[in-house]
Formats: C-alpha cells, sequence, structure tokens
C-alpha cells in the first residue's frame, strides 16, 4: 500500500488551512502551507514513481447498488506517472512563481487556497481509477477555474468570464455525463480496468454503434474543458484571471484533462474508429482555426491564450490519428514552454506595472534580459526548432498525421508556420525595437525568475523524456520515420520566424500597411471572427429570452403564483365572510349557540341516545 | 290529587315564566320571576324535597331576585326600545326555540318510563339530615369550593362596584 | 294509593320553562332580563335534577341543585355588578348598544 491518498490530500490539507485560517497568517505561513503541500506532494509523487507505479487501492465503497459497486479508488500507472509529475512539478514552479506575482495582492491567502483546491482536484482527476471519481475531479477543476478566474471579484468583466468558462464547461460535462451512464449501462461497471481491459478481447464489429457514441459524448467532454470547437470560447476570456492561474491551468493542466481522458479511454476509441477521426477533425480545425486568430491579437494574454487553443488541438490531433503517446508527449512539452510563455508574459506585465497590449511594448531586452531570454527559449520550443523540446513532440503528432491521411500533414504544417509566426511576433513587440509605453520597465524578483529558468531548462532539453518510449506498453509505437516530413515541418517553423522578424524588426511598417490592405479581413480576424457574438444571438439570447418570458413571467408568475396566491386569496374571501358572525351582539352569539346545541341535541337523539 | 296540585302550579310556572319573556318592564319580569320560583318551590315539595323546597324561597326569591330589584330600581331602566341589530337572534330564533322543545319532548317521552310516578311522600329522602349529610361527607370537597367561589364573587363584585361609590 | 303524576310530566314543564329562557334571552334586548331569562334556565335545570332525584330515590340530585343555588347566587352578584359598571360606562342598558367586540 503506498497510500497515493496522500497526494492529493496535502493540498487539499492546505486549502484548509489557507482558506480558513489564512486571513490571520503571515505570508510566510501562507507561502509555507501552500508551497509546502504542493512541495510534499511532488515529493510523494516522485517515491510513488520510484516505486514503479501502484496498483489499485480501494479505500471505500462510494455506491452500492446490488452489482454495480463505484468505488473510491486511486491508481497509477505509466500514463498517470507522466500526469502526476507535470501537474506536481510544473504547479510547484508555477506555485513558487505565484509568491512575487501576487505579493502585494490583497486576497493573497484567498488566491493560494484557491491554487491548493484545484491541485487536489486534478490530482483526484488524475489518480482516480473509475469514471465517477474522475468526473468529480473534472467537476472541481471546474469550480477551481471558475474561482480564479473571477479572482478580482469586483471586476465585472473577471465575474463574467468566470461564469462563461463554468457554464460553457457545463455543456461539455453534460456530454461527459451521457458517456458516463452509457458506460455503466453498457458495461455494468464505471471502473477503467474492468471497462478498458473488457474491450481488449472485443471483436471489431461488436457493439460500434454505442462505442462511437460514447466516444463522442466523452469527445464533447473533452472538447469543452480542453477547449475545443466548439466550446472553446471560454479559454480567451479566462485571461482574465491572475498570470499564474492562466499558467498553471488554461496551459498546463486543467485544459490537458481532455486530452488525458482521451488517451485514458483511448481503449473504447480505438474500437470506435468514426469517433476517434472525430477527435482527429476537430484538433486540427481548431489548430488552424485559432492559430489564424492568434496572428492579430493585440493583447499578449490572449495571443498565447489562442496559442493554447491551437496547441490542444495538436494533441488532440496525434491523439485522433493513433498516437496517443506523441499527444501526451506534446501535453508535457506543451506544459513547460506554454506555462514559461505566461510566466514570462506575466513577468513582463509586472515589469510594465499591467499593461497587457503589445502596442505600448518594446525594447524590453535591456530591461528585463532574464525574462527575455527564457522566453525566447520557450519560443523556439513551441516554434518546433530541433533539438529543443517542442520539435520532438510536434514532429511526431505531424509524422503520425502525416501516414494518416496527408492533407492533414499540410494543414497542421502551415498551422505550425502560423504558430511561429505569432510567438515571435509577441517576442519581438514586446522586446525589440523603441518602448513605446509609459511604465518603467523592472526585471522581476529572483522569486519569479528562477522558475522561469527552470521551464526554460525543461523547455530546451524536454525532448530528453522520450514519453512515447515511455508510454509504449499501453500505446504501441508506430513505427514512421520520415526524414523528409522532418525537414518540412523545421523549415515551416523557421519560415515563421523569419516573417515575423520581417513584419515586426525589419521592416515595421509592413504590418500595418499588410493590415490596412487586407481591411475587412483582418477586422474579422481580429474580432476573433465574431464567434461570441454569434453564439450570444443565437444561444445566449433565446435561452435568457425564453427563460424571462415564458418559464418566469409565463408560468411562474402567472400560474404557479397566482395558483398560490389564489389559495390565499380564497381563503381570505372565505375568512372574511366567515367574520360576519362575529357581529358583537350578544344575542346572536347565543342564536348560534343555540344552533350548535340544537344540532347536538339531535344527533343524539337521532343516535338513539333516547331509547 | 296530586296531578291537580302539579297541574296548577306547573301552569302557573309556565304563565309567569312568559310574562318574564313578554312583559317589557324589567320590575314586571321581576315579579313574575319570583312567581316562577315560588311555584317551583311547591312542586319541589311535591318531589320530597323539603330542603330544596326552603332554600328555593329562602335563597332565589328572597335573595337573588331582591337583589335583581334592588338593581333594577338604582339603574332607573325603563321599558325597552326597539332593536336593530342581531338579525341572526330574530331570524333563527324562532325555529331553534321549536326545534329544541320539540327534540327534548321527543327525548323525554322516549327515555322515560311510561309507568314512573310521583307521588307526594314517594320520596323521603330529601330532609335537611339527610341533605347536610351527604354534603359534609360525600360532597365535601364541592362544598369548600363552592364556598370559596362565593367569597371570590363576593370580593369581585365590591371590586367592581367599588368606584363608583366615590 | 292516589294516582300520581308521570314523571316525564315533569320533565316536560323542564323542558318548557328552559326554552321560555332561552326565548326570553334571544329576544330581549335589556341586560338584567337577559340576566332574568339565566335564572329562569337555572330554574328549570333544577326541577330537572330534583324530579331525577326522586326516580333514582337517591338525594345526590338534590345537593346538585343546592350547589346550582349557590353558583347562581354568585353568578347574580358578579353579574350585576358587572351590569353596574357597564351601564355607568354606556349609560345604556339595551344590548345592541354594547358591541364593541364587532369584528
Amino acid at each position: 500500500m503506498q497510500h497515493l491518498w496522500i497526494i492529493p490530500a496535502l493540498p487539499l490539507l492546505g486549502f484548509l488551512v489557507n482558506g480558513l485560517l489564512g486571513r490571520r497568517l503571515s505570508k510566510a505561513a501562507i507561502n509555507a502551507v501552500a508551497i509546502g503541500s504542493v512541495t510534499l506532494s511532488f515529493l510523494w509523487v516522485l517515491r510513488v514513481v520510484w516505486h514503479g507505479g501502484a496498483p489499485l487501492e480501494h479505500y471505500f465503497d462510494w455506491i452500492r447498488v446490488g452489482d454495480f459497486v463505484v468505488g473510491c479508488d486511486l491508481v497509477v500507472d505509466r500514463l498517470t506517472t507522466v500526469m502526476l509529475l507535470v501537474v506536481t512539478g510544473v504547479g510547484l514552479l508555477i506555485h513558487v512563481y505565484a509568491i512575487g506575482y501576487m505579493a502585494h495582492d490583497g486576497g493573497y491567502s484567498r488566491f493560494f487556497a484557491y491554487l491548493n483546491l484545484f491541485m487536489f482536484f486534478m490530482l483526484t482527476l488524475v489518480l482516480a481509477a473509475n469514471f465517477l471519481l474522475m468526473f468529480v475531479g473534472w467537476e472541481g477543476v471546474g469550480l477551481s477555474s471558475y474561482l480564479l478566474i473571477g479572482f478580482w471579484f469586483r471586476k465585472k468583466s473577471a465575474t463574467n468570464a468566470g461564469n462563461k468558462a463554468f457554464i460553457v464547461n457545463r455543456i461539455g460535462d453534460f456530454g461527459f455525463s451521457l458517456a458516463i451512464f452509457l458506460v455503466g449501462i453498457h458495461f455494468g461497471s464505471l471502473d477503467f480496468a474492468r471497462v478498458l481491459g473488457a474491450l481488449g478481447g472485443w471483436p471489431a464489429e461488436r457493439s460500434v454503434g454505442t462505442l462511437t457514441l460514447i466516444g463522442l459524448l466523452l469527445l464533447l467532454g473533452a472538447a469543452g474543458k480542453s477547449a475545443q470547437i466548439p466550446l472553446y470560447v471560454w479559454l480567451p476570456d479566462a485571461m482574465e484571471g491572475p498570470t499564474p492561474v492562466s499558467a498553471l491551468i488554461h496551459a498546463a493542466t486543467m485544459v490537458t484533462a481532455g486530452v488525458y481522458m482521451i488517451a485514458r479511454t483511448s481503449a473504447i476509441y480505438l474500437k470506435a474508429p468514426m469517433a476517434l477521426e472525430m477527435v482527429a477533425i476537430i484538433g486540427l480545425a481548431t489548430a488552424f482555426f485559432s492559430a489564424t486568430i492568434g496572428l492579430a491579437q493585440n493583447d499578449i494574454k490572449k495571443v498565447f491564450a489562442y496559442s493554447t487553443v491551437s496547441q490542444l488541438g495538436y494533441m488532440f490531433l496525434g491523439l485522433g490519428t493513433g498516437a496517443f503517446g506523441a499527444g501526451i508527449f506534446h501535453l508535457v512539452t506543451h506544459a513547460f514552454f506554454k506555462a514559461l510563455l505566461f510566466l514570462g508574459a506575466g513577468s513582463v506585465i509586472h515589469a510594465l506595472s499591467g499593461e497587457q497590449d503589445l502596442r505600448k511594448m518594446g525594447g524590453l531586452r535591456k530591461k528585463t534580459p532574464m525574462t527575455f531570454v527564457t522566453l525566447v527559449c520557450a519560443a523556439v520550443s513551441i516554434a518546433g526548432i530541433w533539438p529543443f523540446a517542442g520539435f520532438w513532440s510536434k514532429d511526431e503528432i505531424l509524422v503520425s498525421a502525416y501516414h494518416h491521411a496527408p492533407w492533414m500533414y499540410w494543414v497542421a504544417v502551415v498551422t505550425a508556420g502560423m504558430t511561429a509566426f505569432y510567438v515571435f511576433r509577441a517576442i519581438f513587440l514586446a522586446f525589440f525595437g523603441k518602448y513605446r509605453g509609459d511604465a518603467h520597465p523592472h526585471e522581476s524578483p529572483a522569486v519569479m525568475t528562477l522558475p522561469l529558468v527552470a521551464l526554460a531548462a525543461l523547455s530546451l532539453g524536454g525532448g530528453l523524456f522520450r514519453v512515447p518510449r515511455w508510454l509504449e506498453p499501453m500505446f504501441p509505437l508506430a513505427e514512421h520515420h520520415d526524414n523528409t516530413l522532418v525537414v518540412i515541418s523545421v523549415a515551416a517553423g523557421l519560415a515563421g520566424i523569419f516573417l515575423a522578424w520581417l513584419f515586426y524588426v525589419a521592416r515595421p511598417g509592413l504590418a500595418d500597411a499588410a493590415a490596412r490592405r487586407l481591411g475587412w479581413v483582418y477586422r474579422t480576424v481580429l474580432n476573433k471572427y465574431y464567434v461570441d457574438e454569434i453564439y450570444g444571438a443565437v444561444v445566449v439570447e433565446p435561452v435568457v429570452v425564453g427563460s424571462r418570458s415564458v418559464l418566469w413571467e409565463g408560468i411562474d408568475v402567472e400560474v404557479i403564483d397566482a395558483g398560490v396566491n389564489g389559495i390565499g386569496a380564497r381563503a381570505r374571501g372565505l375568512g372574511s365572510i366567515l367574520r360576519r358572525i362575529q357581529s358583537g351582539y350578544i344575542r346572536s352569539y347565543a342564536a348560534w349557540v343555540l344552533l350548535g346545541a340544537v344540532s347536538v341535541l339531535l344527533t343524539l337523539g337521532l343516535a338513539g341516545v333516547g331509547k | 290529587m296530586n296531578a291537580i296540585v302539579f297541574l296548577l302550579f306547573a301552569a302557573i310556572a309556565v304563565v309567569c315564566g312568559i310574562n318574564v319573556v313578554v312583559r317589557t318592564h324589567p320590575v314586571s319580569s321581576a315579579l313574575a320571576l319570583i312567581g316562577t320560583m315560588a311555584s317551583l318551590s311547591v312542586l319541589y315539595l311535591l318531589l320530597g324535597a323539603q330542603f330544596i323546597a326552603a332554600a328555593q324561597v329562602f335563597v332565589y326569591a328572597g335573595a337573588i331576585m331582591v337583589l335583581f330589584v334592588f338593581v333594577i330600581m338604582l339603574l332607573n331602566a325603563g321599558a325597552e326600545q326597539k332593536s336593530h341589530g342581531a338579525w341572526m337572534a330574530r331570524l333563527m330564533g324562532a325555529p331553534l326555540l321549536v326545534a329544541l322543545l320539540g327534540i327534548l319532548s321527543f327525548v323525554i317521552l322516549r327515555a322515560v318510563p311510561r309507568s314512573e310516578e310521583v307521588r307526594f311522600g314517594g320520596f323521603t329522602g330529601g330532609t335537611v339530615e339527610n341533605v347536610g349529610r351527604a354534603i359534609f361527607t360525600t360532597y365535601l370537597l364541592p362544598f369548600e369550593i363552592t364556598s370559596i367561589l362565593v367569597l371570590i364573587a363576593i370580593v369581585g363584585a365590591v371590586v367592581l362596584g367599588y368606584k363608583e361609590m366615590d | 294509593m292516589p294516582q300520581g303524576v308521570p314523571l316525564a310530566w315533569y320533565l316536560i314543564l323542564s323542558a318548557i320553562l328552559f326554552t321560555l329562557g332561552v326565548a326570553g334571552f334571544l329576544f330581549r334586548r335589556n341586560l338584567i332580563t337577559m340576566f332574568m331569562s339565566i335564572e329562569l334556565m337555572l330554574n328549570a335545570v333544577n326541577l330537572t335534577f330534583v324530579a331525577f332525584s326522586y326516580h333514582l330515590k337517591q338525594v345526590d340530585g338534590q345537593i346538585f341543585t343546592f350547589f346550582v343555588m349557590v353558583v347562581a347566587a354568585a353568578a347574580a352578584a358578579v353579574g350585576l355588578a358587572i351590569i353596574l359598571t357597564v351601564f355607568k360606562n354606556r349609560a345604556t342598558l339595551h344590548v345592541d348598544e354594547i358591541a364593541s367586540m364587532k369584528n
């Protein structure tokens, strides 16, 4: 017994302490609790990994209905170890960073309490050995995300963003719930071992319809959590939250839950090829689509947000073409360089005392050298340049895509080029040229820059973690290797960098000129293709109007309230009629008494008392 | 013989009772009531209740009715006027009274065995000695309680009447 | 043996007197007269008790009558005191004008 429960329990404890007592603790104490709990959790994870994982640990029966049993079970297999290391490792670095970033914030203890709460739920999600417990973690991270996006709750835009994230996620959760129900009905159990193990021996045609439906519903859930089309709209708005939140939740961990979920249930998808195809198509479409939006954004965090959506699309593409190991590999490397990008952006924002608009930055190379260097490391990694981490993971996905369907490869390559372009556009705009703003830029403190350095090292050298090989017992490797494809993808990355350099360093006016030439095309992209507005008109407005006019005014007020009030009015009416008996005249009282007495006598007499 | 006495005094009682209800001036009603009580006293004698008959005359006719007459004189209440309220009483009163009397009579005639008859001297247990013994042994507690009740009534009447005299 | 009077007659006389008392209470407007009607009702009840005392050959009915008389006396004392107070406040003995408990 390895006591896996300790891993999520430590952050939960941190949440309780900082949440309940945080206002009375000193900053040092809050730090100790928050960072300490994550550190200890990380160390325990290392211990478990050292022991080679852990078999299923059953703590208690949660649901027991006849033969249907769902237990509170945790398990660590190879896939879990990868996720655990990412969540606790990168999570720890971000926690340390947050000490510096949130140092002047009034809700310091609340922030760390929420972060710890998130860690608890994320670890539960990853450690779960059945669908239901995973769903608990799934919902919980959604809740933590809502709390953290709306952390600065006095800002209306922040609370709106939190609501949006939660509501859009709910749609995905609806799909996930239906999938769980179907799994339960079809397999009689929700345990991964039982369900996925049973699928291993099934012939190809059995229950394809049901399995496809389950796969699609799971995909809906994953699309909500991992911000794929059509449920990606919450993620850019989620940038309202503090930057460490964007880094941890909306880059490295929570949004990857969908990817993890599909990888975990790969056995289902392998038996339902149509669903798997949908995964790939949605992933590719999302990757391409959001990359185009990222090209035009002016807020540095929004650029990276759309980049995240795009990279998640890459992961889905990898999963969808059968390269589950590659998808997870990209999850890991993405955690490194995307977290770094966000934290670096946070460092820049911190340096500029809150400025997020790229147009008001520039020339920060000299003022914030550490941030600059580390961000460049992240940028070359995400651009897929050999021999850095991003190259290895992206390359595997691209190769797998080519062998699945060549057109997918070409679209993905173009997307890779766009990725390189927009990342370096951000770098060039922020760090090169003349400073265009009016703040006093200064480098961030060590507590913020050290995690940046650590992540930079991981972004560069992360390719050394041979994740697909580690996962091979679960996800068999497809041994294709084609050097031509590799060269083409690296070339695309370099081309993107060059174009960015051209537009933003060599010929600065070129970008604006191109934007003017493209006119309405540019404006559409800048406004994210008006997707939010379309959703608003098509989905939100009808629901709100329907809810207000039909359900509230029509049914609730006129039918239900009228009924209930009507009963009250009837009672009052009856009462006012009866009230007239109380005339105040003694003689009528006497008459009523006499009436009663006569009735009683009559009854008694008739009943035969007088024989 | 029994029947004649009974019928005579029963008639007097009923006529006086009707007078109590019908006469407009309160003093007339009071005098009629005294008449009723007196005839009832005779009927008690027929039933063998000597003590009660005597008490009826002393207490009721002699004390309570005198009190009533005192108060009527004191308040100088004259004859009555027409009333305007209590529609219920006027509407339902007569039928209800008829019903009351009817039911009571019906029940009585059905319940009481026909053969039972009352003769003067048929029951001799109503002597002062018997009544006294019963009161002071079996019914001692009610006796004491009613004594206190009377005390309370006296005190209450004094309290209520106190302010007026000043 | 001289001819007796059926017991039922006494009881019916009592019922008649009781009904007269109720009639007086319902139809008279003077407070004191209403009170006298109550006394009439009590007397009717007394007659019933004494009649049954004879019927059952027990003295207990008469004891009850005794207590009724005592209580009637007490009630008369207090009731008349109240009537005096009401007259002092309202200057009327007309029962329909003493209707402040209306509604």
